[in-house]
């Protein structure tokens, strides 16, 4: 059943809002320019208990050797990986490599709106989309489609407007979506624009934005409603 | 877009992809059944926009009874976008570690499977002419989209992704420049007939068709990504039949062989590029 939630959008610059919480089986998050900044901040908050995983698309030039493996890897508790084609879900963050897109799929035999057991990553070398390539709004739209409402996600930073129809997707289906303070943004454009698009249930700093994360890590652990029977 | 319609079952989006599919299939043979569902939702919708309609159903309505939308969806289920020498050190390493391998066999049989508009086809071809290798080599290249063929035999390709061709060729060890190869022709270029001297283009299918000849390498990349986990299995097993002992299979630079049931007659030869050699 969709849990209620609080739909209400929050202004940019409102403090410590009463953070949105629904059972979610994956967090997505994108980000562009000053995005590895703000995964640093992120992953070196998150505890190695943190059981969520984390699916995340961040603009880097293209057909450079991505080095944001090792580099975000040295500052965080949990596994952080490049995602390869059909690798599963798993706890931890998963980046999308350069030059493709990266989506969720359910397994065949899986169920819709399957819990993360039967979810993989597929990669794509279609087109990119508004010049990006990976595009944060193909992840967004198929974490939508295949989690519906038990999903979460964050736009950060960035200096185009990618993510803002993903976040408007996820929206549509009953997900979670929060994005970074556009004050707060090195980059405030990418922000601003999901905030325009999705009218996420919490603006809120880096720091906030953790706070949030953890809660709904937190409450996962809690969960009781036996959505998330690992049969392994 | 429309939202899902509960927690249980499949959407109805879903319903109507597996639907149409099956349709396509019944009707004209195409085997789209067991391609990755994330990125057939993504084009199918693209499809959707071009054809003006509503739902898949419509759609699957448009296709069983005109056969001029068959072509026009064909290329949003197959079309992939590739560009020359993509990964330029896949191609270095080609170069490099394994033509000089596959230089000791008299005859070469080469199969570019799922060669699209043929970029990778001209890549093979202009590196095997390079290392002297052209003329003892046959290659295969095949795709199910005809159309995509006919590109790929017809080699002309827009003036603005040269550039980036060029580069790239550069890149993976190229030993002149890649105007050797094209003329400019048509607000395009148009690459050198003799490097189809010695290519069959071919309508073949890695989900419905069988192995069709012996080769020596088998390049196939970015092609497997878009297949579910039980097709790359069959078409892995094919490039196994086809492949002679010892000879090599050439991956995109994100997919492998772990999740295969063919890995273990594979051994690895190069694991950053994906290349692996069948044992003997």
């Amino acid at each position: 059943m969709n849990q209620p939630m609080n739909h209400a959008p929050l202004a940019s610059g409102q403090t410590s809002p009463p953070a949105p919480l629904a059972p979610v089986d994956v967090i997505v998050l994108g980000a562009s320019a000053g995005g590895v900044d703000a995964f640093l901040k992120i992953l070196s908050a998150l505890p190695a208990s943190f059981t969520l995983p984390l699916v995340a698309v961040v603009h880097l030039p293209r057909d450079q050797p991505s080095l944001l493996v090792e580099v975000l890897g040295a500052r965080a508790h949990l596994a952080v990986r490049e995602a390869g084609d059909k690798d599963r879900l798993l706890p931890g963050l998963v980046i999308a490599p350069p030059d493709y897109h990266m989506l969720l799929d359910v397994d065949r035999g899986g169920r819709h709106l399957a819990g993360a057991q039967d979810v993989h990553l597929a990669l794509s070398n279609d087109a990119p989309v508004s010049y990006s390539r990976p595009s944060i709004d193909v992840l967004f739209q198929s974490a939508a489609e295949v989690f519906g409402p038990r999903v979460a996600g964050v736009v950060l930073t960035g200096a185009n407007d990618d993510g803002a129809l993903g976040l408007q997707a996820i929206k549509a289906y009953g997900g979670l979506c929060a994005v970074q303070s556009p004050d707060e943004a090195p980059a405030r454009a990418m922000p601003e624009a999901a905030i325009a698009s999705a009218k996420p249930q919490l603006v809120a700093p880096l720091h906030d934005l953790i706070q949030w994360l953890l809660a709904l890590d937190a409450q996962r652990a809690g969960d009781t409603e036996g959505t998330v029977v690992h049969e392994r | 877009m429309s939202a899902s319609d509960g927690q249980s079952g499949e959407s109805v989006f879903d319903m109507e992809l597996t639907l149409l599919l099956e349709a396509i299939f019944q009707r004209y043979h195409y085997d789209f059944r067991d391609y990755a569902k994330s990125s057939l939702r993504r084009r199918l919708r693209q499809a959707m926009e071009r054809f003006g309609v509503s739902s898949l159903s419509v759609l699957q309505d448009r296709v069983l009874h005109d056969a001029h939308a068959l072509p026009i969806l064909l290329d949003y289920l197959t079309i992939q976008v590739s560009e020359m020498f993509r990964d330029p050190t896949h191609f270095l390493a080609l170069r490099r570690d394994v033509l000089p391998i596959l230089a000791t066999y008299p005859s070469l049989k080469i199969w570019i499977a799922g060669c699209s508009t043929g970029e990778e086809f001209y890549s093979m071809a202009i590196l095997l002419e390079e290392e002297g290798l052209l003329d003892r080599a046959i290659m295969y290249a095949t795709d199910v989209n005809e159309e995509a063929l006919r590109k790929a035999e017809a080699g002309v390709y827009a003036l603005d992704r040269v550039a980036g061709f060029s580069e790239s060729y550069a890149a993976a060890g190229g030993k002149g420049s890649l105007a050797d190869w094209y003329t400019a022709a048509y607000n395009g270029v148009v690459f050198d007939r003799r490097l189809r001297r010695n290519v069959v283009f071919s309508d073949h299918s890695l989900a419905t068709d069988g192995d069709f000849t012996e080769s020596h390498l088998v390049l196939c990349r970015n092609v497997l990504i878009y297949f579910d986990r039980e097709l790359q299995d069959r078409a892995i097993g094919l490039f196994e039949q086809s492949l002679v002992p010892r000879g090599f299979l050439a991956l995109g630079s994100k997919e492998n062989l772990r999740i295969s049931s063919h890995a273990a007659a594979f051994d690895t030869f190069d694991m950053h590029e994906r290349i692996y050699r069948k044992q003997s």
